[in-house]
């Protein structure tokens, strides 16, 4: 649990929003794809924020509320609806509770040579992948707060994350493989 | 623990959310299983490599971001759509309030000075000597004030009137020194009292007309830097016309 991710009761919208500025930012850039859209979806975020601001309650989680808005708001855009309309499927997939591949060196991505190729491998993955690694990986959420921010369980969460790790070892060892 | 079911749950260990118990179970057979712990490192190592490969990977142009700060900013505080409701009745309620009271006080300093005027009037004209001037003659009374009280007056001419100057004394009201006249028309006799303007705190306004107070008529106002209060149990009209006299022989 983020206990920093709790605002004080009376905190204002900026006080709570600005910090987050940067991530909200990054997030976005990494699901539009693109700095206009990322830019676009931001100020849109913060504009529906700003409006619902009055019912956000106050002890709940803000941050999760954030990207929750961010999220919605990039899912219902042109290039977020073109985005999602791959259909994933949350059942339990086998493959996915399969170990590492032994032979993906994946010492190699500590390299910061290979961070492009790792940055085109999360680019490729589906959407609904994508934001559940970084909400995980980069934003640092817990399954609950994730499990917020885009309205699923949290066992979905967790079926969710585990494909999207599997997709994403694939992915990086095809790359390297091509290399 | 079997390396299938450690598998299963290495990710869930590695996010930090697996119970204390199971964790418990997980570390010893990572502990005894190098497969395990190679692919617990495997994992360690992408964790971190997408950290640093995502994170902070796109950062917001000066532009955009003091675009941003700009709408954000000196935004009210949370339900501040509704919060300045309360505190605006507060603040209403808060004034009326004030008002009330102040209106109440004012009333009630009012009353309080119009008591102690009736107060000297009927202590005056039950006292054997209520004058400690006698004199019909306005050029007697008049002159017999000076350096008794810090001011001067005009008195009217009587001549052809129905109202007799009987004489004057000094008075007080709330610790200013004024002068308090006596007038007769036929059996009722009149207190006129003046004061420094500033006297009472001014509490008793310029009403106009005869006002009935305490069972007497009175009227006041000021003129000429002094506060005149007329106060008898004679008539209205002779409370006016006394008045009347007085504001213009100020004015001569």
């Amino acid at each position: 649990m983020c206990v920093s991710a709790l605002p004080p009761q009376s905190a204002t919208f900026e006080e709570l929003a600005m910090p987050l500025f940067d991530q909200l930012y990054n997030f976005a850039y990494w699901l539009a794809q693109n700095r206009e859209e990322a830019e676009d979806l931001v100020q849109e975020t913060f504009t529906k924020a700003l409006r619902g601001f009055g019912s956000f309650q106050p002890g709940t989680n803000f941050r999760a509320w954030m990207y929750r808005i961010l999220r919605n708001t990039f899912l219902t855009s042109r290039s977020g609806l073109k985005a999602s309309t791959v259909s994933l499927d949350d059942s339990e997939d086998p493959a996915s509770l399969l170990p590492a591949d032994p032979h993906t060196p994946e010492s190699i991505l500590m390299d910061r040579s290979q961070q492009e190729l790792l940055r085109g491998a999360i680019d490729e993955l589906p959407v609904h992948y994508r934001e559940v690694l970084l909400l995980c990986e980069v934003e640092e959420m817990s399954y609950q707060e994730i499990a917020e921010t885009i309205s699923v369980p949290i066992g979905t969460v967790m079926s969710r994350l585990s494909r999207a790790r599997a997709a994403l070892r694939a992915a990086v060892g095809k790359k390297l493989q091509r290399a | 623990m079997n390396c299938e079911e450690a598998r299963a749950q290495l990710d869930t260990y590695l996010d930090g959310e697996l119970p204390a118990e199971k964790m418990r179970d997980l570390d010893a057979h990572v502990r005894s299983c190098p497969a395990c712990a190679a692919d617990v490192l495997a994992r360690v190592q992408l964790k971190r490599s997408v950290k640093a490969a995502a994170g902070e990977r796109y950062a917001p142009s000066a532009t955009f971001r003091a675009k941003m700060q700009k709408q954000v900013a000196a935004r009210p505080r949370r339900s501040s759509v509704f919060g300045w409701v309360p505190a605006a009745v507060f603040a209403v309620l808060l004034v009326a309030g004030a008002a009330t009271l102040y209106v109440g006080r004012q009333n009630l300093r009012r009353a309080q000075v119009y008591s102690e005027i009736a107060d000297l009037h009927v202590s005056t004209l039950s006292s054997a000597n209520p004058v400690d001037v006698v004199s019909t003659d306005r050029h007697t009374v008049k002159p017999w004030f000076q350096g008794k009280i810090p001011f001067t007056f005009n008195l009217p001419e009587l001549q052809n009137t129905d109202f007799t100057l009987v004489g004057g004394r000094v008075t007080y009201l709330e610790q200013t020194p004024g002068a308090h006249l006596i007038f007769q028309i036929r059996k009722h006799q009149i207190s006129v009292f003046m004061f420094p303007e500033n006297a009472a705190d001014q509490v008793l306004g310029n009403p106009s007309g005869v006002e009935h107070k305490r069972t007497f008529n009175t009227a006041t106002w000021t003129q000429d830097g002094l506060r005149y209060i007329v106060l008898g149990d004679a008539s209205p009209d002779d409370i006016r016309a006394l008045s009347t006299l007085l504001r213009s022989a100020a004015h001569a």
